[in-house]
């Protein structure tokens, strides 16, 4: 197993299984009523986050408190004029405290690299979103949840939409989904393909409706709708009109296949309102997979971490 | 006045001659000179004599940011180099946009003496790219400016530009571009490409440069007006340059030694000491940029010697300033990429890093031959050594070498500036002032 989960593009086919295997025992602790194993006790998990996200911290908090580590959030959301300020003090910070693993959300692509390779800390540094980089765990938790709806995911057509210029999680899925032998299509206006984008291990798509057809799952990008201001696309309709997934749309998609979201979801936007709540959306079952799939990565980076301790002791 | 005689040189890597340096001048080049009585021997067997160099570019930072770089390290920096002069860019603060900045700067090189400082003066005031600073005024002061540049940034109205180019006519002057379009590179980090699109980097296109030096070159071609190209970066814009010499545009153009040397997969440590504006580019560029220079389409090394504090590149990505520091190492990289290539002769570099250079910025003193009766500005260099790059081991203030580590050809032994060593036998002489 690797040291840090910085890149998607770090795991291999086994590292990636056996996450996803592991994520299946830890939703099965989810159902009991008592949703705790003592495995990493007396370890300190921080939650280092630069940039808010409500949503995938309480994730990572409650993942790592199940495992029963001590679990510190720390909140250093930076305004633009302290931009970049403090990164390396507070890692020095949180190295002096103990901490044994820091959970990093960051607005700087690249700084959780930074943090597991500066030698800022010793602890395990997870990447919980950075940038317009990465998001790992959250290509995790989506192929764990289209695992358990399609099966093994070898040869799977999936298609994901929206702002990939943008998008951490649209980097981590399809690194991601390509380890696993699935087969991507990545659809967006031209002006949301990041250059270079044809040297991908994916197939692009200008044209959603000719995307739809064999998709076993179509993951919708959250898009701001302020990207309009910047010319990446005319209107919020538009865009909507060309990229949006409404109930036509689904009405085309094969009967197995499902829709998925990261979230937080602009409804009306890239998804239709009764799309995200109909019975092919899996948006909610991402959250409570979510937690799984973290306490999934917290346990293996963490207990090899401790076997790597004693054995060196 | 003092007296050195240089003992079998080899004069531009070719014929082995002596020198003989009496009152700032060379006054005899020759075999098996007559020392005269109190001469001071230099032993330089082995060792390529070069006119002194001349940097188009650098950054002192002085004033407003004495903790990254001040006249005297930059110039103790720019000595250890084999420099004797150096352009001091204007992006100072305050910017060097009046005369009274250029004259400060201008003095406080000659007060310390470890390498002539010829200040760049602002184009526009404070940079701020929408009116022309006074540029007459900085031309007849007493620092003679005739470069002047807003680097850093560009000049993007191609009105205002225009009229700089018009402008610097009336004192010989010509305007060095930093040539990026402003709103192609909104935020730009690193060069736009398939890695920058993996990084998740916001890309700096090669199109934002050539679009500028298109653009320049028109206009300078419509006005008559001589113009240069600060760090020439892309294949794109090598092909302009080329294209508009064939014109008979009286255009010139710098690379630096990282775009020389240094590719953009470098960035993928996410490391900011490679973090430079314009940034490093794709292996094909660098090729380019390395046949312009040996084709003479580009006509110059430039350093853009950036020095900055630790704690600015000691963070993220993001965060982290532009700029890397280069005038110790500079010939070293020309001759890894140009002359242990084959690709350059040192004749050629004594034009690239010296004559080219004092031509462009109208330094009549610098960029000369060595030849009897010139200026005594001679750089003694030992091609055969080797070194690994040990940031601390610098004159500058700031450590932000993008070399660190890694084992470079050649050394500069001794540099001799108005015919006074600043740098003898490899170390900085303390007290080099006259």
């Amino acid at each position: 197993m690797i040291k840090h989960l910085l890149s998607a593009g770090d795991l291999s086919r086994e590292d990636a299984t056996q996450i996803l295997d592991t994520a299946e025992e830890m939703l099965s602790i989810a159902k009991r009523p008592i949703k705790k194993l003592p495995t990493l006790r007396g370890l300190t998990v921080v939650n280092l986050f630069f940039e808010d996200s409500t949503r995938t911290r309480i994730s990572f908090e409650a993942a790592a408190k199940r495992l029963s580590a001590d679990v510190i959030n720390f909140s250093a959301k930076g305004s633009s004029a302290s931009k970049g300020e403090g990164l390396k003090d507070t890692a020095l910070t949180l190295e002096a405290m103990g901490a044994d693993a820091v959970v990093v959300r960051h607005h700087a692509s690249g700084a959780p690299h930074r943090l597991a390779e500066a030698g800022w800390t010793r602890g395990v540094v997870v990447n919980a979103g950075d940038g317009t980089h990465e998001h790992p765990t959250q290509a995790l938790l989506d192929a764990f949840t289209m695992r358990r709806h399609l099966g093994d995911l070898d040869g799977r057509r999936i298609t994901i939409v929206g702002d990939v210029l943008h998008s951490r999680v649209a980097r981590s899925n399809a690194l991601l989904l390509h380890t696993l032998g699935a087969k991507v299509t990545l659809v967006a206006p031209p002006t949301l393909l990041p250059v270079g984008v044809e040297q991908w291990p994916v197939d692009t798509s200008y044209d959603l409706d000719a995307s739809l057809e064999g998709a076993d799952a179509v993951m919708m990008l959250r898009v701001q709708r302020e990207r309009m201001n910047a010319s990446f696309f005319p209107s919020a309709r538009e865009y909507s009109r060309r990229y949006g997934m409404d109930a036509a749309r689904m009405g085309r998609l094969a009967d197995h296949a499902v829709v998925m979201h990261p979230g937080p979801m602009n409804r009306g936007m890239e998804i239709s309102a009764d799309v995200a709540d109909s019975d092919r959306s899996v948006i909610v079952e991402q959250v409570t997979n979510g937690v799984a799939v973290r306490m999934a990565v917290l346990y293996l980076l963490l207990s090899g971490r401790q076997d790597h301790t004693e054995e060196s002791a | 006045m003092s007296t050195y005689v240089i003992r079998r040189a080899s004069v531009l890597g070719e014929q082995v001659a002596d020198l003989l340096l009496e009152d700032g001048r060379i006054t005899a080049v020759g075999t098996d000179l007559d020392a005269p009585e109190g001469a001071t021997e230099v032993d330089a067997e082995g060792l390529v004599a070069l006119p002194g160099l001349v940097d188009l570019h650098t950054h002192l930072r002085e004033p407003g940011r004495e903790d990254a770089e001040t006249v005297l390290s930059g110039t103790r920096a720019a000595a250890r180099g084999g420099f004797t002069c150096v352009h001091a860019m204007a992006n100072t603060e305050p910017v060097a946009d009046t005369a009274g900045v250029v004259e400060q700067v201008w003095r406080l090189g000659r007060e310390h003496g470890y390498c002539d400082v010829q200040p760049v003066g602002a184009v526009t005031v404070g940079l701020a790219g929408e009116r022309l600073a006074e540029l007459g005024a900085m031309a007849d002061s007493a620092a003679r400016v005739r470069v002047f540049s807003d680097d850093g940034k560009c000049v993007w109205d191609p009105v205002l530009m225009r009229r700089a180019l018009e402008y610097v006519k009336a004192f010989d002057g010509v305007v060095a571009q930093h040539a990026q379009e402003p709103r192609l590179t909104v935020d730009a980090q690193m060069n736009e490409g398939p890695l920058s699109g993996e990084l998740g980097l916001a890309g700096w296109p090669a199109v934002a440069e050539e679009a500028i030096v298109a653009r320049d070159v028109l206009l300078a071609e419509h006005v008559g007006s001589r113009l240069h190209v600060c760090h020439l970066s892309t294949r794109g814009s090598v092909e302009l340059v080329r294209w508009a010499k064939s014109r008979g545009i009286d255009v010139t153009a710098e690379v630096t030694p990282h775009h020389l040397l240094l590719t953009d997969d470098l960035v993928r440590s996410y490391d900011p000491i490679f973090k430079v504006n314009p940034p490093l580019r794709s292996a094909d560029d660098v090729a380019a940029v390395r046949e312009g220079l040996a084709d003479g389409t580009i006509d110059i090394v430039a350093t853009d010697h950036a020095p900055h504090p630790m704690e600015d590149k000691d963070c993220e990505w993001g965060a982290a300033a532009f700029g890397m520091i280069g005038l110790e190492t500079a010939l070293s990289i020309v001759q890894q990429t140009m002359v242990d290539t084959g690709a350059l002769t040192w004749a050629r570099v004594a034009e690239v890093l010296s004559a080219n250079p004092a031509r462009i910025g109208r330094v009549a003193e610098h960029g000369r031959p060595l030849a009897a009766g010139e200026p005594a500005h001679v750089v003694l260099y030992d091609p055969a050594a080797r070194r690994v790059v040990e940031p601390r081991d610098t004159a500058s203030l700031s450590r932000n070498t993008p070399y660190a580590g890694r084992e470079l050809p050649g050394r500069v032994v001794a540099t001799f500036l108005h015919g006074r060593p600043t740098v003898l036998g490899g170390t900085l002489v303390e007290e080099a002032h006259a």
